[in-house]
C-alpha cells in the first residue's frame, strides 16, 4: 500500500500551454453528425486544441514554463532537478526530452533532468518524484513539465479515440520550504490491465515495421493501425470508476478527511461520463469538481493543471486551497495527491 | 447475487424502454435504446451494486441478460 508523505515541499506556481489552433469535433469529416452529437452528449468534448505538425510537447512545456518562471520571478540557477512526463517525447527513446529542455529552458548544468514516460496517471508521479527531491532540502527548486500531443497517436478514422485527445503542456514548480505541509500521496499500479490503453506495434516487443502503418477493421468495427492507439472503452471505464473512488478514499481515510476537508477535487479529464460517476461516488458537490474536457478533451498528463489553470485559476491565486488531486489510466496506473495549498501564481493560459 | 434484483437494476439503467418489456430472456444487444453509453451504465451498474467489473468481452460475448447475470455472477 504506498501511501507516502512528503514533508516540507509546497507548489509554488503552475501554468499551462495549449496551440491556438481548435479543432472542432462537429466538423470531424469521418463520422456521421448523429455520432459526434452522441459522443459530444456522453463524452463532453465539443472542440479540441490541435498541435501543427511541427510542434512537440516539449514546445508546449517551455511555452507554460517560460511564463511561470517570469511571473514568479525564478533565478534559473536555483532550479535543481527538472522532470518531464511525457509519452510523446522529441525522439524516439533517445536522447530523453529533459535533457534538451534543460538546455532550452538555460538551466544550470548542475540539473537533473530527466523523463518519465507515464500518461493520465502522470502529473500524480511527477509531483511525487520531484517532491521526493526537494523533502530533504538538499535540492531547493523542481520544475515539473508534463503533457503530450496527444492527437497525434489515434487513428484519425478510429472513433473511439480521435474525437477525445487534445494536445497541451503544463509546467509546475515546488520548493523546499519547512513550513509547508507537504505533499501526502496514494499511488498504485495493475499491469494486468496493459493492453486497456496501448499502442501495439513500434517499440521492441512488437518491431515497427511496413505492416504498422496498414488500416484494419477491429471486431468492434473501429478502423485502425498497429501503430495508432488501441482503447478499450469498456475495460477503461470499468477501472476508472472503480479505482479512481477508492484510490481517493484510501488516501482521505489515511488522512481522516472528509468531503468538507476538500475546496476542489480535480480529476485526470479522461472522458465526462466516467468523471461524473466518479464524483458521485465520491459523493462531491459539481461545484467542487471542475472541467476542461469540453474544450480541451483528454490531454494526458497535462489534463489536472489545464484543468486547474483554466477553471480554478483566480481561486488558486487569492485563497488557501485544500486540493484532492487524482490521475489515472494507460499502464494501468493510478495516484492521488492531497495537498493544503497556499497562494500561488498562476498565470493566465499560453496559446502559441 | 439475486437474479431478479439484477434484471431489476438492469432494466433501470433504460430511460425510454418499459422495464415490463425486459424479462431475463431479453437479448439486451437487440434492444432499440441499446447503445455504447446504456452499456457504460450497465458497468457502472455492476460495480455499484456488486462491486464486480465487467469487461469488453463480457458484453461482447453474452446474449440474454441471464447470461450476463451468470457470467457476473461467476466473478
Amino acid at each position: 500500500m504506498a501511501l507516502l508523505h512528503n514533508k516540507n515541499v509546497a507548489i509554488r506556481g503552475i501554468s499551462a500551454c495549449v496551440p491556438k489552433h481548435t479543432r472542432k469535433n462537429i466538423d470531424n469529416p469521418f463520422f456521421s453528425p448523429g455520432d459526434v452529437n452522441a459522443f459530444i452528449n456522453n463524452v463532453g468534448v465539443e472542440e479540441l486544441r490541435i498541435a501543427e505538425p511541427e510542434v512537440c510537447t516539449s514546445d508546449l512545456c517551455v511555452a507554460a514554463a517560460e511564463k511561470l518562471l517570469d511571473e514568479l520571478n525564478t533565478d534559473r540557477t536555483e532550479i535543481g532537478i527538472l522532470v518531464f512526463v511525457s509519452q510523446s517525447p522529441d525522439y524516439y527513446f533517445l536522447p530523453n526530452t529533459a535533457c534538451i529542455l534543460q538546455d532550452r529552458l538555460q538551466l544550470s548544468k548542475e540539473t537533473l533532468a530527466f523523463d518519465i514516460p507515464l500518461g493520465c496517471s502522470g502529473y500524480i508521479y511527477g509531483l511525487n518524484l520531484v517532491a521526493s527531491y526537494l523533502s530533504s532540502g538538499q535540492i531547493k527548486k523542481g520544475l515539473l513539465l508534463v503533457g503530450d500531443t496527444a492527437s497525434k497517436i489515434p487513428y484519425p478514422k478510429d472513433k473511439s479515440s480521435s474525437l477525445l485527445f487534445g494536445d497541451a503542456g503544463a509546467a509546475t514548480i515546488l520548493e523546499y520550504d519547512e513550513r509547508a505541509g507537504g505533499l501526502h500521496f496514494h499511488m498504485a499500479t495493475d499491469g494486468a490491465g496493459y493492453k486497456a490503453i496501448i499502442v501495439p506495434e513500434g517499440g521492441f516487443r512488437n518491431r515497427f515495421t511496413e505492416q504498422s502503418l496498414v488500416e484494419y477493421k477491429s471486431d468492434e468495427g473501429l478502423i485502425r493501425t498497429p501503430h495508432s492507439l488501441h482503447l478499450d472503452g469498456f475495460d477503461v471505464f470499468s477501472f476508472g470508476i472503480s479505482e479512481a473512488p477508492k484510490t481517493c478514499k484510501k488516501l482521505m481515510e489515511h488522512l481522516h478527511l472528509t468531503n468538507e476537508d476538500i475546496d476542489y477535487a480535480i480529476f485526470h479529464q479522461a472522458n465526462r461520463m466516467m468523471n461524473e460517476k466518479i464524483r458521485k461516488k465520491l459523493g462531491l458537490p459539481e461545484d467542487k469538481v471542475p472541467y476542461s474536457l469540453k474544450h480541451f478533451g483528454n490531454t494526458s498528463s497535462a489534463s489536472i493543471p489545464l484543468t486547474m489553470v483554466t477553471a480554478t485559476r483566480i481561486k488558486l491565486q487569492e485563497q488557501i486551497n485544500r486540493l484532492l488531486l487524482c490521475g489515472f489510466g494507460v499502464g494501468l496506473s493510478w495516484g492521488t495527491v492531497y495537498t493544503v495549498c497556499d497562494p500561488i501564481v498562476v498565470p493566465e493560459l499560453v496559446e502559441i | 447475487m439475486d437474479k431478479h434484483q439484477f434484471l431489476q437494476s438492469f432494466a433501470e439503467q433504460f430511460d425510454e424502454t418499459d422495464p415490463e418489456t425486459i424479462s431475463l430472456e431479453t437479448k439486451f444487444k437487440e434492444m432499440e435504446e441499446w447503445s455504447s453509453m446504456v452499456a457504460l451504465m450497465i458497468i457502472a451498474m455492476v460495480d455499484e451494486n456488486y462491486n464486480k467489473k465487467i469487461t469488453g468481452s463480457d458484453l461482447r460475448e453474452t446474449g440474454t441478460i441471464e447470461e450476463l447475470y451468470e457470467r457476473v455472477s461467476a466473478k
